[in-house]
């Protein structure tokens, strides 16, 4: 068997072996620097991926992983007939279908308005300031959200000193969903748009100069040059998005589940948490991360699936 | 020698606009604008609120009803609070202290396999590539992950801030596609010179490579400064605590904070001048701050980093 990366037959000397060592040789010190950092994903990462079988156990603390009974899939069993799995799973597809309805092309418009101004000074000062939220921490975030928006913050005081009422939308579990939505726009937003800032800017300009001069106005060079060309980076984040449609903000959640209540803000992460940590059923946990991480992957690789099917690379070249 | 210039065209205010662009209408201008200001407010408005929240007396934050807008009474009493209460004080020294050692250790680690894998046809770093981006796509979870740390005697420990997630594979593979882009007549020259590969990753590839190392050095220590659920998970003592979980606690879920003699009904902090708004907001800037500092140095590389990695990713 010849690995991918070998030299071509051509230029490889008969013997294969010692070349084989001695490229080892040559190449010690470079293997030396990739072990640190394979040491801590093999220990962080594929040791949990590996104990991801915890999900086929009755896990206990006491026993621990080597002396926990196997019990096939029978926590499975348990996890599909717990209506709060499907209450979590349900308000994960709808927060993320939301999000992807109304966050999603907010960065593709934002990107589009700023590119089309001319002053430079202007797009770095937009710029620099949408950027910022991104480097918040949730916590950060929803306590400015608390602040704002709140039942004790800043457009309460508004509402009430002019007698309007008063609407709490932290609390309330109708809105939830528009809620959590307008925290992401607020957050990553203004980030997002760096991606298709860099496809737009990667636009032939003689492309607009060709079409201009063939009379198409603004609106006709945007949908037949401008859209065309940031497809492929709109196809690519809209793959990215559909492989983590079962990941919605985990802290988000997480920090707001107390104040909005679980019926509306259990999501598949915060049900694995809740269950798995804080009311230590280690297995059930482990069966619904687990769960999620298979079909997590069936999406992504389906929506790779579809992009190619629509003529773009998606997440890789066929 | 003559010097021509272009016919001034009176409806062309701006010289980057390219002369087969049509000018501009009004209506479309000023739709941007209002746009691109309300944009800009949104994140800004807020920020100043907390700001000047933090930096208010009680009267103004009587009079405006919670969260200020306006400057009314400026005071810094909040701070002098904060910096002497001994919950907070201990939770910034944390902070920093895994923020500095964290991007430490993740620089050294990431840069190190980064130059490990970006020599073309090396030894095995096709298959460790893989395993690397394997990672990207399938994890284990919050609960396996929780037990291993665990079993590893991470429980009520610092290391369980950093080492669980010290590696981001996504930010080894921003870096190795700039190394990889570095001049190969460089690296031939350093080999020639009789340089190992320490010495060329230290003295020809590092220097040529600070944009990237600056932008992903940024994305480590944020995401150290912002550790949150691993301290939730990991640390049960609030003497412990970083930062977030400071604010999480006593601002977020409104329980009282300790360190002060007056604070039975959750409603003052210390003296009485000062409301416990005040001191939450001064506790939010006390976390907002080292962003803002560092972040003006390292935005201008940012496409650069994040274009590299997503293209070459």
């Amino acid at each position: 068997m010849t690995a991918l990366h070998e030299a071509p037959p051509a230029l490889r000397p008969p013997d294969e072996k010692p070349v084989k060592k001695s490229r080892f040789k040559r190449d010690r010190s470079l293997l030396l620097m990739v072990i640190p950092a394979v040491l801590l994903l093999i220990v962080f990462n594929y040791v949990p991926m590996f104990g991801t079988a915890t999900a086929f156990q009755r896990y206990s603390i006491y026993a621990g992983f080597w002396h926990s009974p196997w019990v096939g899939f029978e926590t499975f069993r348990q996890l599909f007939s717990d209506p709060l799995f499907w209450s979590a799973l349900g308000n994960t597809l709808m927060l993320s279908l939301v999000q992807l309805v109304f966050y999603f092309p907010i960065p593709i418009a934002l990107a589009l308005l700023l590119h089309s101004i001319m002053s430079t000074k202007i797009r770095t000062i937009v710029q620099s300031v949408v950027y910022l939220p991104h480097f918040f921490s949730w916590v950060l975030a929803v306590t400015i959200f608390q602040q704002m928006l709140g039942g004790a913050g800043a457009l309460n005081q508004f509402l009430r000193q002019n007698g309007l009422g008063t609407f709490d939308a932290m609390t309330n579990p109708d809105t939830f969903a528009l809620l959590v939505t307008s925290q992401v726009i607020w957050k990553e937003a203004g980030w997002g748009i760096i991606v298709f800032l860099a496809a737009l800017a990667a636009i032939d300009t003689q492309l607009y100069e060709a079409a201009a001069a063939d009379g198409a106005g603004r609106w006709r060079r945007l949908w037949h040059i401008t859209l065309p060309g940031i497809r492929g980076v709109i196809v690519l984040m809209l793959v990215l998005r559909l492989g983590n449609v079962l990941t919605v903000g985990f802290e988000q959640m997480l920090i707001q589940r107390g104040a909005v209540g679980r019926d509306a803000a259990e999501v598949l992460d915060t049900y694995a948490y809740f269950y798995g940590v804080v009311n230590a059923n280690f297995s059930l946990g482990a069966a619904a991360s687990l769960f999620k991480g298979v079909l997590s992957l069936l999406f992504l690789l389906a929506a790779n699936k579809i992009a190619h099917l629509l003529g773009e690379d998606g997440l890789y070249r066929r | 020698m003559t010097v021509v210039t272009p016919p001034a065209d009176p409806n062309r205010r701006n010289p980057n606009r390219p002369n087969w662009e049509e000018p501009p209408t009004v209506a479309g201008q000023t739709g941007k604008g209002v746009v691109l200001f309300l944009v800009v407010a949104v994140v800004a408005i807020p920020l100043w609120m907390v700001l000047l929240t933090s930096l208010s007396t009680q009267s103004a934050v009587n009079e405006a009803g919670g969260m200020v807008l306006v400057p009314d009474g400026i005071t810094f009493a909040a701070y002098e609070q904060i910096f002497t209460n001994q919950l907070v004080m201990h939770s910034l020294v944390v902070s920093l202290g895994i923020t500095i050692v964290g991007t430490l250790i993740s620089m050294v680690v990431t840069i190190l396999c980064a130059y490990g894998l970006s020599r073309h046809g090396s030894f095995a770093h096709r298959p460790i590539l893989l395993l690397l981006v394997a990672t990207m796509f399938f994890s284990g979870g919050i609960i396996p992950t929780f037990l291993v740390v665990s079993a590893l005697g991470g429980y009520d420990s610092y290391w369980s801030m950093i080492l669980p997630t010290a590696v981001s594979v996504f930010n080894i593979l921003v870096v190795r596609a700039f190394f990889s882009n570095t001049a190969q007549d460089l690296i031939d020259a350093a080999a020639i010179d009789g340089a190992g590969e320490w010495r060329t990753l230290w003295s020809v590839v590092l220097p040529t490579s600070r944009a990237v190392t600056a932008v992903v050095a940024l994305f480590y220590a944020v995401g150290y400064w912002n550790t949150f659920f691993n301290a939730l998970l990991f640390l049960p003592d609030n003497q412990k605590w970083p930062l977030q979980m400071v604010i999480y606690t006593y601002t977020l879920q409104g329980n009282a904070m300790p360190g002060s003699g007056q604070n039975t009904t959750g409603q003052y902090f210390g003296t009485q001048e000062i409301t416990p708004l005040a001191i939450q907001m001064a506790v939010v800037t006390l976390t907002l701050i080292p962003i803002l500092l560092v972040y003006p140095f390292v935005q201008r590389h940012f496409t650069k980093g994040v274009l590299l990695g997503a293209i070459k990713g």
